[in-house]
């Protein structure tokens, strides 16, 4: 008789030549999406005469030619570091705010029962096919009615305009995961709405919280057309998109300092991703309830 | 102390759906009552109307004298235990149990110690810094009955809270509650399906059908004395077996005539079946109340049929035994084991123990004896 498994898991069971296959093409991919990377850091470091003459395999043969004068000019001298602070001042609250905005939206929607609340959810997400290049126009002619064109806080509301629909979507969704009867557990426990706001959902919805402010930081951080349209070139204000595009104008073959500063500007999305990778992985309800 | 009323309390929903219609309950203080019936009877709805989870469409709840119609949940000092537990999963045992009391800005210290004093009576002190993830079934389950014991509430309700557990730990916590009960002496409404925990927590049953309270009453007042033929049906196991027949006065007496046989209505019944001479009723008999020959101590006197035996179920400690009169009438009888009766046997003589059997109007249900 032919012995049968029984599967412990539910996952579903993969011989071991198939577990080999699927690490082999991962690899595959892994290698060609961090190649470019440690290309460009490993010249970040080379010197401007090194890069022209050789490629950044090369470099380990010429030890000598490592430098950290790319960095050094780039940060103290270029006005990287300036728009490395402005980048900076233009995620995080950009971020912020929708996470805060987007939560508190969501939660009506996914929790209590009024009139027209699938109409205002459909409308939300309906909100995120317009693209956002028709909007730029309207948009700036009321900043500047407004007066606050060209200032970090128009920006801040640009981006969290754009940003909400597809927050609002998400924490809705999430949301609506968490069983109701613990909401019911909690208002019967004597918490008030926004207690279970705020004791309850927001602590049982981090992974969503995470990978929402992951997602909107990377976008804000990486957004050139928004920062360009609402915040100029100006370097008082320009974050390092913006300082980055200015420089390859600038400055032709200054490779060595272009990807010094490309790498400065990855830095800040590895470390967020790193820290917060795990909140992708873990559902942090499970347990809850009898699942 | 809590003393809890319900009047004329109905639940309807939106599109006319009524769920529970009438309710008429009066819970008396340090009271156990059960909630039971089928699923979709409104027994949850009208916990939940007590909880106040649900709104009520018309009638009254009262808690201790005051109408709690329009009160939040949190403003009539209850607590509930649910069916899925419904944890706080990013908190450790202890702090889900603390949650209530923390809202309710208790002291530290009388926190701590009403913590340990449930954390004892429910064995989970040394579970307290873990997270309901890293807790078995019936763990969670006591978590969620110590969240509700350390509040000190008028009223406990339960929704089902031992249907998630395997039949072994439903039956431990059962005893357990029993005794937590015993201990707090707080009045409980506690809602089931299983008629089971329904006859051993309860100090008082209500059964409901249908939306509706069929009948209200001690588990052997509902067990021995059911109002209907649902409540007759509903409670016991294996069930009352319901067999049709027309009562017929012959020779003095009045008889349920089945066509292939005959019983004899006891003298004390004979008033209250005499209005249904000449027509259809359903004769109802629990199976511990039909005997084999064998073993019946009673007198022999028109009590009797001859069947068929289908299939036995050996227990152990005691046996159903399945059977078919020749005219097609089927029942189940519970057989003492030690009854030499095997699948296949023809023509067995059974005796139906008369006083105690029931006697149902066939149209309205209701019960004539």
């Amino acid at each position: 008789m032919k012995e049968t498994r029984i599967p412990l898991t539910n996952k579903p069971y993969h011989k071991p030549s198939e577990i080999f296959l699927i690490n082999a093409i991962l690899v595959v991919f892994v290698v060609i999406w961090i190649l470019p990377t440690i290309g460009l850091l490993i010249t970040s470091f080379r010197k401007p005469e090194a890069i022209v003459s050789s490629g950044w395999w090369m470099a380990f043969s010429r030890v000598n030619e490592f430098t950290l004068e790319n960095y050094r000019a780039v940060l103290l001298q270029g006005g990287v570091g300036r728009a490395f602070v402005n980048s900076l001042l233009i995620s995080i609250p950009s971020t912020i705010l929708v996470i805060i905005i987007a939560a508190l939206a969501a939660f009506p929607l996914a929790f209590f029962k009024f009139p027209g609340r699938t109409f205002l959810f459909v409308l939300f997400v309906s909100l995120q096919v317009i693209p956002l290049q028709i909007t730029l126009i309207p948009v700036m002619k009321m900043m500047s009615a407004l007066g606050i064109s060209g200032t970090f806080p128009a920006i801040w509301m640009a981006h969290t305009a754009y940003g909400l629909p597809l927050a609002i979507y998400i924490f809705r969704n999430f949301f609506a995961g968490i069983p109701y009867a613990i909401i019911e557990s909690a208002e019967v426990d004597g918490a008030t709405k926004f207690q279970i706001f705020s004791r309850l959902v927001i602590p049982m919805s981090m992974p969503a919280v995470a990978s929402l402010g992951i997602f909107q930081f990377m976008w804000v951080w990486n957004d050139l057309l928004v920062a360009l349209v609402f915040l100029g070139g100006t370097p008082e204000v320009a974050p390092l998109t913006v300082k980055i595009a200015s420089m390859k104008g600038s400055l032709e073959s200054g490779w060595h300092l272009m990807s010094a500063a490309a790498f400065v500007s990855m830095v800040i999305p590895l470390i967020l991703f790193l820290s917060f990778q795990k909140y992708f992985v873990e559902g942090l309800t499970a347990g809850a309830v009898k699942g | 102390m809590a003393h809890v009323v319900l009047r004329n309390v109905s639940k309807v929903y939106e599109g006319n759906v009524v769920a529970v219609q009438d309710v008429n309950l009066e819970i008396n203080d340090k009271e156990f009552v059960v909630l039971v019936g089928p699923s979709g009877c409104g027994k949850s709805t009208t916990l939940r109307m007590i909880a106040g989870l649900e709104e009520i469409t018309k009638g009254e709840i009262l808690i201790d004298g005051v109408v709690v119609n329009n009160k939040p949940p949190k403003d009539r000092d209850i607590a509930m235990v649910f069916q899925n537990y419904a944890l706080y999963p990013h908190m450790t045992v202890a702090e889900n149990m603390a949650f209530g009391l923390k809202l309710r800005h208790f002291p530290p210290e009388e926190i701590k110690k009403r913590v340990n004093e449930a954390a004892q009576i429910l064995g989970l002190t040394e579970y307290l810094n873990r997270k309901p993830k890293a807790l078995s079934g019936g763990q969670r389950q006591r978590v969620a009955i110590g969240r509700a014991i350390v509040r000190k509430p008028k009223v406990y309700l339960f929704d089902e809270p031992l249907s998630n557990l395997d039949a072994k730990l439903r039956v431990q916590m059962r005893a357990e509650l029993i005794k937590i009960h015993a201990r707090m002496k707080t009045t409980s409404i506690y809602v089931t399906h299983d008629q089971i925990e329904a006859m051993t927590m309860g100090d008082k049953i209500v059964v409901m059908n249908n939306k509706l309270v069929q009948q209200i009453g001690t588990p052997l007042e509902v067990y021995n004395n059911p109002v209907n033929k649902f409540v007759a049906g509903f409670i016991g196991s294996p069930p009352m077996n319901f067999l049709d027949c027309t009562v017929k006065d012959s020779n003095g007496a009045l008889w349920l005539d089945f066509n292939e046989f005959q019983l004899k209505i006891p003298s004390q019944f004979v008033d209250k079946a005499r209005p249904y001479v000449g027509r259809e009723v359903t004769f109802g008999i629990r199976p511990e109340d039909i005997y084999d020959r064998s073993m019946y101590q009673g007198s022999i006197d028109s009590n009797t049929t001859l069947a068929n035996v289908e299939i036995v179920e050996r227990l152990g400690a005691e046996e159903f035994v399945y059977f078919a009169t020749n005219g097609g009438y089927s029942f189940i009888a519970k057989y003492d084991p030690q009854v030499n009766v095997h699948m296949g046997d023809t023509n067995r003589e059974v005796i139906f123990d008369l006083n105690r059997s029931h006697l149902f109007d066939k149209e309205t249900e209701m019960a004539i004896y």
